[in-house]
């Protein structure tokens, strides 16, 4: 063994809350009460891949996670680029971001994972509503290269409350702004009525225009109509910084891992044989069962049922919630 | 380009460095035969070097393979990953929806298949391939000494996996001749192509025709993937295409993995005495098997522009071979490369690929090749060849033909 290690397989170096840590390149305030963060590998690595409709998970101080549409550009691997509204009502997430959160801030990161994947087809009709336009940009980036015939309707309070509205194409059949305070209303049952029968119809917004696009999806194909919400569920417990124990069900050792180490390695040190293959938490082959404890997910792969189940880890990436974690190794 | 800073496109400013040139025919019995002693000089000539008998630009060291492999901006598989470049001429069958193609078209076949084909899903399968394997080790253990290629490397991934994908059982002998011609048809048009070109039409319509809706039984992998097409994950037309990559990718290239495992442990009986001894290493086992022998040797990318490699530039559109092969035992990367060792961790091994496009299939490979060493472990002392084994020539597979074991029964 020790083999040196290809400089883009090894796990990002350790934060506070250990993990893959990025750095705030850029940081701009946009409409809407938007901070647009642009973020980097600190020593310039490639960044995980990613498809539209992929977020990431923030994690930001006192072990708070939130995630965040990428709404960058996908064939940029050194970049990704997350927009965050300040939410008056937030846990304090958004607030960290917009008062704290500076250029060359480093900054914890999971996945990216992707819940609302783009599917193929000739037709997209795209609802957003608010700062819910931020996982439909790449997607009509994507529309766009394919050739594929498309429509937004972007609805908001207000133009100067609507995020990214001056990057979008002026051109009225691509695009339709509703302006609640100029009186268009976006009637999501009329838009998605009026979609052709193979159109697939994608909805990002508040909860009442999500629940609409839903009950509007009855009588359609199904798959047809996509939905995400984007006060997503939060996280079972907060991301822990202290560190942890894992210990190995077979030997009967255990370990400690702190934010300098991942659990891969850990498990290494304690004489354990893991195979891994990415490393960045994308191929799965690393996926060890967990007999106890909370994980804390930050690979790509799982799905939220499969994160759900708590019962397996990629352990190249993903640490713990808990103060102890049992492996089946 | 260097192990931090990612392969770009931007152009070149400096003055490109000399390109080291080689015109050894890359397809050649000699060096399909025995590939060590090219790929050792291709490594030591430089980051890149021209093979001019076609005209194409190969990488040999683990660095810069593992870079182009995950750059799928720079270097594109759309344009086909063997000796064909798509740009100039029409591919041979309708191209692949996972290998042949780049992002966005890549992105919902890939998808779907991660899914279908992860270890999650995979879980149903463990019990049933390990009774499997444990039976078909019964039978070929009547005899103490016996071919292993048709005995186990064929003979079980032919008996799981087409179930598992869920094809009838009528016609499987067209599978194996099929991989055959397809990864030859990666290389370029020499008499290994010609030999398989005659039947070619009739593998190929016999597999195309097991894509059907019709043809797949409820709860396989081809029922579960025109499932995704019912839910709108793909497209009606893109089904059966994904369920041929399964039955392309799926079959020849296990085989060689478990062929590969197998001739590495009846040359190492140090090795497989450890495995006795620590049987929960089969999996790092057979890891540490395709990156000893990469039964997948290379896969060809096209440059999106100019790409920078190593100081030398690469211009648009040409081709670029990865001798996944010759990284797997690069002296960069790995200490004593030409040892198959268990104490080793093959993580990060090539084998399988890397980035978007890695193996989708890897998971199912493990599953077999561990059920099959498991089964082995539970009966077999000692292994070693009874005979010298002989080669199977392809052009892009490293292969067997016929492996004579003699083992010792516990
Ligand atoms: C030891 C056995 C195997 C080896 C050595 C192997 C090797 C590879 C390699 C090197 C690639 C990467 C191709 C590229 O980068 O262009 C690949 C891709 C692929 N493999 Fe395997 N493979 C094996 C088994 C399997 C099995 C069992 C299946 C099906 C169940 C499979 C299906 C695929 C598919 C569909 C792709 C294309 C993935 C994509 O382009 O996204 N392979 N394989």
């Amino acid at each position: 063994m020790g083999e040196q290690r290809d400089a883009r397989t090894r796990p990002g170096a350790g934060s506070e809350a250990g993990g893959t840590v990025l750095r705030v390149v850029a940081r701009e305030l946009t409409a809407g009460d938007v901070v647009v963060l642009v973020l980097a590998d600190p020593a310039g690595d490639r960044l995980r891949d990613w498809a539209p409709g992929a977020h990431v998970d923030l994690v930001l101080p006192g072990g708070v996670v939130r995630q965040y549409s990428l709404c960058g550009d996908r064939y940029d691997p050194l970049t990704y680029r997350v927009a965050v509204r300040r939410e008056p009502a937030g846990r304090g997430g958004s607030a960290h971001v917009h008062d704290h959160l500076a250029v060359g801030d480093l900054v914890g990161v999971g996945g990216p994972r992707n819940t609302f994947p783009l599917v193929p087809a000739q037709e997209y009709l795209f609802l957003a509503g608010g700062i819910g336009i931020t996982p439909l940009l790449p997607m009509i980036e994507q529309a766009e290269r394919l050739g594929a015939d498309w429509h937004l309707a972007y609805g908001g309070r207000s133009r100067a409350a609507m995020p990214f509205l001056a990057d979008l194409p002026g051109d009225p059949a691509r695009v339709s702004v509703h302006a609640r305070d100029e009186g268009r209303r976006l009637d999501v049952a009329a838009l998605v009525a009026a979609a052709g029968p193979q159109a697939r119809v994608y909805c990002c917004g508040p909860a009442g225009m999500v629940a609409d696009a839903e009950r509007a999806a009855a009588g359609r194909p199904p798959g047809s109509v996509r939905t995400e919400r984007f006060s997503a569920a939060a996280q079972a417990a907060p991301v822990r910084s202290d560190p942890f124990e894992v210990v190995l069900a077979r030997s009967g050792t255990s370990v400690v891992v702190d934010a300098s180490t991942t659990v891969l390695q850990a498990l290494e040190g304690a004489g354990a044989r893991v195979l891994s293959s990415c490393g960045q938490g994308l191929c799965g082959t690393c996926e060890t069962a967990v007999l106890e404890g909370v994980p804390d997910h930050r690979d790509s792969v799982l799905d939220d049922a499969e994160r759900a189940a708590g019962d397996c880890l990629l352990v190249c990436v993903s640490r713990a919630c808990s103060g102890r974690l049992v492996l089946d190794v | 380009m260097s192990t931090t800073a990612p392969a770009t496109t931007t152009p070149a400013t400096t003055t490109p460095a000399p390109l080291p040139v080689d015109d050894t025919d890359a397809f050649g019995e000699e060096v399909l035969g025995d590939p060590g002693p090219f790929h050792a000089a291709l490594r030591d000539a430089g980051p890149v070097v021209h093979l001019s008998r076609y005209d194409v630009y190969a990488l040999g060291r683990y660095e810069q393979v593992h870079a182009a492999l995950v750059d799928w901006q720079a270097f594109a598989s759309g344009a086909g990953v063997g000796l064909s470049n798509f740009r100039r001429e029409p591919p041979w069958r309708p191209p692949s929806l996972l290998l042949e193609t780049d992002p966005p078209h890549h992105d919902a076949p890939r998808v779907v298949l991660e899914k279908v084909l992860s270890p999650r899903a995979l879980r149903r399968l463990r019990e049933q391939w390990a009774a499997d394997a444990r039976d078909l080790v019964d039978e070929v253990l009547r005899e103490e000494e016996f071919d292993a290629v048709p005995a186990i490397a064929e003979a079980f991934p032919l008996r799981v996996f087409p179930d598992a994908v869920g094809i009838g059982t009528e016609g499987r002998e067209h599978l194996l001749p099929y991989g055959d011609h397809l990864f030859n048809a990666f290389g370029p048009a020499n008499s290994l192509v010609a030999r398989g070109a005659p039947r070619r039409a009739e593998h190929g319509a016999w597999v195309d025709a097991q894509c059907a809706r019709e043809a797949l039984r409820p709860g396989g992998f081809g029922a579960a993937i025109w499932a995704a097409a019912d839910r709108g994950d793909i497209t009606p037309a893109q089904a059966p295409l994904v369920v041929r990559s399964l039955l392309s990718a799926g079959v020849d290239t296990t085989v060689q993995g478990l062929a590969a495992l197998l001739h590495a442990v009846a040359t190492h009986p140090a090795q497989w005495a450890r495995l006795r001894a620590e049987p929960r290493l089969a999996r790092v086992a057979f890891d540490e098997a395709v990156r000893w022998a990469s039964p997948v040797q290379l896969f060809f990318r096209t440059a999106t522009g100019d790409v920078r490699i190593g100081g030398a530039v690469v211009p648009d559109g040409e081709k670029i071979v990865m001798f996944l092969g010759a990284a797997n035992r690069d002296p960069r990367r790995w200490e004593r490369p030409d040892e198959f060792d268990l104490g080793r961790d093959p993580s990060g091994h090539v084998g399988f690929g890397m980035g978007l496009h890695q193996c989708v299939g890897q998971h199912v490979a493990r599953l077999e090749a561990e059920s099959v060493l498991q089964a082995l472990l539970e009966r077999v002392e000692t292994v070693e060849l009874a005979e010298t084994p002989r080669r199977h020539l392809n052009n892009t597979m490293r292969a067997w033909a016929s492996l004579p074991l003699r083992v010792r029964r516990r």
